[in-house]
């Protein structure tokens, strides 16, 4: 066990956990962030999808140990107010069925268009693919996303 | 609370002012057989001990409780408008609630797409007689007659002179005005809300991460735990040796009990690393079986077996004697996983006094039964407090978890978390049955369908045919029966229970026979029912015209025989009191073929929200070509071969085609929608591939048949 001072969401949190554990079990154990959601443990649906220093990682499989300074941004701190474009958007468009992957899919969302404010269909779908929705609302992910993109 | 007899309706309305001002008028949502209206002597706003009601407060908000379970299919949203609509209600002011369990809920479950349904009138009864109060109560106000008020917006309005009361104001005065014993529910062609598309009422919430999932529930002073399960299907639990695993951090204890060895401790990863320390030994307590034993007892059976007869019409070995052609089609589908995003997960606290769970479950009241019985506590000593369930699928109509987490609690003494990885929810059950078909159809020389057979096969499956669905009715000839083997790994329900593979298999076969019959796959449907209306044969459980209805308008809408470039497959399909038709366009592409598009016409009755339910249609579409093509569990000496995403393969962003939905507008009752879409889609992915390739799919998942084979 030691002692991890995290740079989550413009604040320093700490920890008292051992080192392999992921970030996914520290943000929802041990600092009440719980938007990130456990879905598969090993990164192949992106449900824990977070932003360490700006790129979307999957943090089932991201040790703390790792994290060191970097940024962490997660759901909760994507924006003030909840009026990300992105968060805006998935509204609007009503994509959300169960809503469970919904945080990941927007943190990977969120990333993509950092780097790229105005992705074709194509590069969208290429990077939303890692995520998985198991209700099927893909059709309305990608929309969004798109959406967002037109207001960014 | 006290009863009254004031008003002799049944099934109504409970109101009380709340304490502080603002008004409750509480109702009872479902229960027919409810008794007289019941006065509660105080409701606290926003107490959930009284969660059976629409409560109006004084600055006009207008809370409406929903009492079924929330897993994605928008119930939250589409209840309470049912209730806002006939209201009167201004939407945006009126705000949702989860209720919790509560025994003055009817059918308090997420199954069977059957609560639009079976709530329709009383939900609508609901807003209207409350609407009739607050008329009644503001003409009182007035001194004119009621008849010259009106509702609209959240406000009673005198339509004479035009003065108008919010329903705020007016909720206390209303509460007094004797309760209807009937009242006029609204022309569907006045409705504002039902029909159109309203969001879900959770968005925000969901986008910004708050908690709302039952894995994130958590409470000051619990506990964690995971639990290992006997990895195959046949074994029972012998010894353990949890010494290791206890002497590591966290951990607070290594228990077990029935099959079970549970680690306690102080958080979820401590508890996953310990998990894998305990040595366990495990006796065969069954045989073990493995894809390949069932491989060859499905022929066997198909063959061999005792089989039991579902439906049986008229002389089919006279018919089969007499044909001047049979057919033959053998289908076979294998185990699939519900594999929600949210693992299974649930909180107990067993005290003396009592029993608390939260947590998603599809059926709280059989959760709470089951706690009952297991720990011997009255049922009216636990309560149940209802999370938003991410994803269910089937899968949470079983409440394994629940009860193993009350158990646990009781053991430990401890309010405890139990926490299933996403291996333990895909290697521990409970699948959809792997099932083999067979059929067979006589046709005489002019290419009519005399003489049908269909034998299902299944492990597990009880029942795996729907004996008297089309084409039963439209066949003279026919018989259906099936064959069940008993094998110690676990099935259930699994979203369209059994249609979600037998449609498929059913419609490819009904394709066959047209094609055997030379004629167009859509006519050959429609003579069929021609010949159902007409000549009726036996029970006919399905609407012969609805299905015709959705039959024609996909045709029209996917231009049906006109399109050159796409190969089309039709498919439809009834269960659970809808109709839904669909026509797949497939293009080759590299030698193999992809579904570029799929239309689906769906006849649910009355559309509740219209994105709510295209969402349904389009996600119940995915979900049946996603499992279709790419699913399946297969097993070694009763272990699954797949334990996650790496292995169990999900339907990705990048596989879905175009999906175009539309609906009939017929004012009919809803009837369901959170199922119906799916059973269809495979059939008409087979039949579109049939008409590409010339091959056909008999088997799933489709990726593993021949014509997804590129030659190398």
């Amino acid at each position: 066990m030691a002692i991890y001072k995290l740079q989550v969401n413009g604040k320093t949190l700490q920890a008292d956990v051992e080192a392999d554990t992921p970030l996914l079990w520290v943000l929802r154990d041990h600092l009440g962030l719980v938007g990130t959601k456990y879905g598969c443990g090993i990164a192949q649906c992106g449900s824990c999808t977070v932003h360490v220093n700006g790129s979307a990682t999957r943090s089932c499989v991201y040790p703390v140990s790792a994290v060191g300074t970097s940024q962490v941004i997660t759901i909760e701190g994507l924006s003030e107010k909840g009026d990300h474009p992105l968060q805006k958007a998935w509204d609007e468009i009503d994509v959300a069925q169960c809503g469970y992957c919904q945080a990941g899919q927007i943190m990977t969302a969120a990333a993509l268009l950092k780097q790229n404010p105005k992705p074709s269909m194509d590069e969208i779908e290429v990077t939303m693919n890692g995520n998985i929705c198991r209700c099927g609302a893909y059709h309305r992910i990608r929309e969004a996303v798109k959406l967002a993109s037109t207001k960014i | 609370m006290k009863s009254t007899t004031t008003n002799s309706r049944r099934d109504f309305l409970k109101m009380s002012a709340i304490t502080g001002g603002g008004l409750v008028l509480g109702f009872n949502w479902f229960s027919a057989e409810a008794s007289a209206p019941v006065v509660f002597s105080s409701v606290a706003a926003g107490d959930i001990g009284f969660n059976s009601y629409l409560s109006i407060a004084t600055d006009g908000t207008i809370t409406i409780m929903s009492p079924n379970p929330e897993l994605g299919q928008n119930i939250i949203t589409s209840f309470p408008m049912v209730v806002a609509e006939e209201l009167e209600a201004d939407w945006k002011k009126v705000k949702v609630l989860q209720a919790n369990l509560d025994n003055k809920f009817d059918r308090q479950l997420t199954g069977g797409s059957g609560a639009v349904p079976h709530s329709w009138k009383l939900l609508r009864n609901a807003g209207a007689t409350a609407k009739f109060m607050l008329i009644e109560a503001a003409a009182k106000k007035w001194a004119v007659p009621a008849s010259e008020c009106t509702a609209a917006n959240s406000f009673v309005i005198h339509s004479r002179t035009g003065k108008k009361l919010g329903y705020g104001e007016l909720a206390e005065a209303a509460s007094k005005i004797p309760v209807p014993a009937t009242v006029k529910l609204k022309d569907r062609k006045d409705f504002k809300l039902i029909g159109k598309s309203v969001r879900n009422v959770e968005n925000h919430k969901i986008v910004t991460g708050q908690p709302l999932f039952g894995l994130d529930f958590y409470r000051e002073g619990m506990v964690f735990a995971m639990i290992q399960r006997p990895e195959q299907f046949g074994m029972k639990l012998k010894s353990f040796d949890g010494s290791i695993a206890k002497s590591m951090p966290g951990i607070i204890d290594v228990v077990s009990f029935k099959n079970n060895v549970a680690v306690v401790g102080k958080s979820t990863w401590q508890v996953l690393k310990a998990r894998k320390m305990v040595k366990i030994e495990y006796e065969k307590e069954f045989a073990l079986e493995s894809t390949e034993d069932h491989d060859k007892l499905f022929l066997n059976l198909m063959d061999n077996g005792q089989a039991t007869v579902r439906r049986k019409d008229g002389d089919v070995d006279a018919a089969f004697k007499n044909a001047a052609k049979v057919v033959k089609g053998e289908y076979q589908c294998p185990f699939i996983s519900h594999s929600p995003m949210e693992p299974m997960n649930f909180f107990a606290h067993v005290r003396p006094d009592g029993v608390e769970l939260v947590g998603p479950t599809q059926t709280p009241g059989r959760a709470r039964t089951e706690v009952s019985k297991l720990l011997n506590i009255p049922e009216d000593k636990i309560t149940l407090q209802l999370t938003r369930l991410g994803g269910g699928f089937g899968r949470r109509l079983y409440n394994d978890f629940t009860v193993e987490a009350a158990e646990l609690s009781s053991i430990i003494k401890a309010p405890v978390k139990l926490i299933w990885t996403k291996e333990d929810d895909m290697t521990a059950g409970t699948y959809r049955p792997a099932v083999r078909y067979r059929f067979e159809a006589a046709l005489d020389a002019s290419g009519n369908l005399t003489g049908y057979k269909l034998r299902g096969v299944g492990i597990n499956s009880g029942n795996p045919t729907r004996e008297n669905n089309f084409p039963s009715g439209a066949v003279e000839n026919l018989l259906i029966d099936s064959v069940e083997h008993k094998s110690p790994i676990t099935t259930g329900a699994w979203r369209a229970p059994i249609t979600n593979f037998l449609a498929f298999a059913e419609q490819a076969f009904i394709d066959e026979v047209a094609q055997a019959a030379g004629k167009d796959p859509v006519q050959f449907r429609l003579d069929l029912l021609a010949k159902a209306k007409k000549s009726p044969v036996g029970d006919i459980r399905y609407d012969i015209s609805r299905m015709e209805g959705v039959i024609k308008m996909a045709a029209e809408k996917s231009g049906w025989g006109k399109k050159k470039d796409v190969s089309q497959g039709f498919s439809v399909y009834f269960s659970h009191a809808s109709y839904v038709a669909q026509v797949a366009d497939v293009v080759m592409r590299a030698g193999l073929p992809v579904v570029k598009k799929i239309y689906a016409v769906s006849d649910c009755g009355q559309v509740v929200s219209l994105n709510g339910a295209s969402h349904q249609v389009m996600g119940g579409i995915v979900d049946g070509l996603g499992h279709a093509m790419y699913s399946k569990l297969s097993f070694r000496d009763g272990a699954a071969d797949q334990n996650n995403y790496n292995t169990y393969r999900l339907i990705r962003m990048k596989e879905v085609p175009e999906i175009e939905t539309h609906f009939v507008d017929n004012g009919i009752d809803p009837t369901g929608l959170g199922e119906p879409a799916l059973p269809p889609t495979g059939g008409a992915v087979a039949n579109a591939i049939f008409k590409a390739t010339g091959k056909r799919v008999r088997n799933q998942p489709f990726i593993e048949e021949d014509v997804f084979k590129t030659i190398s």
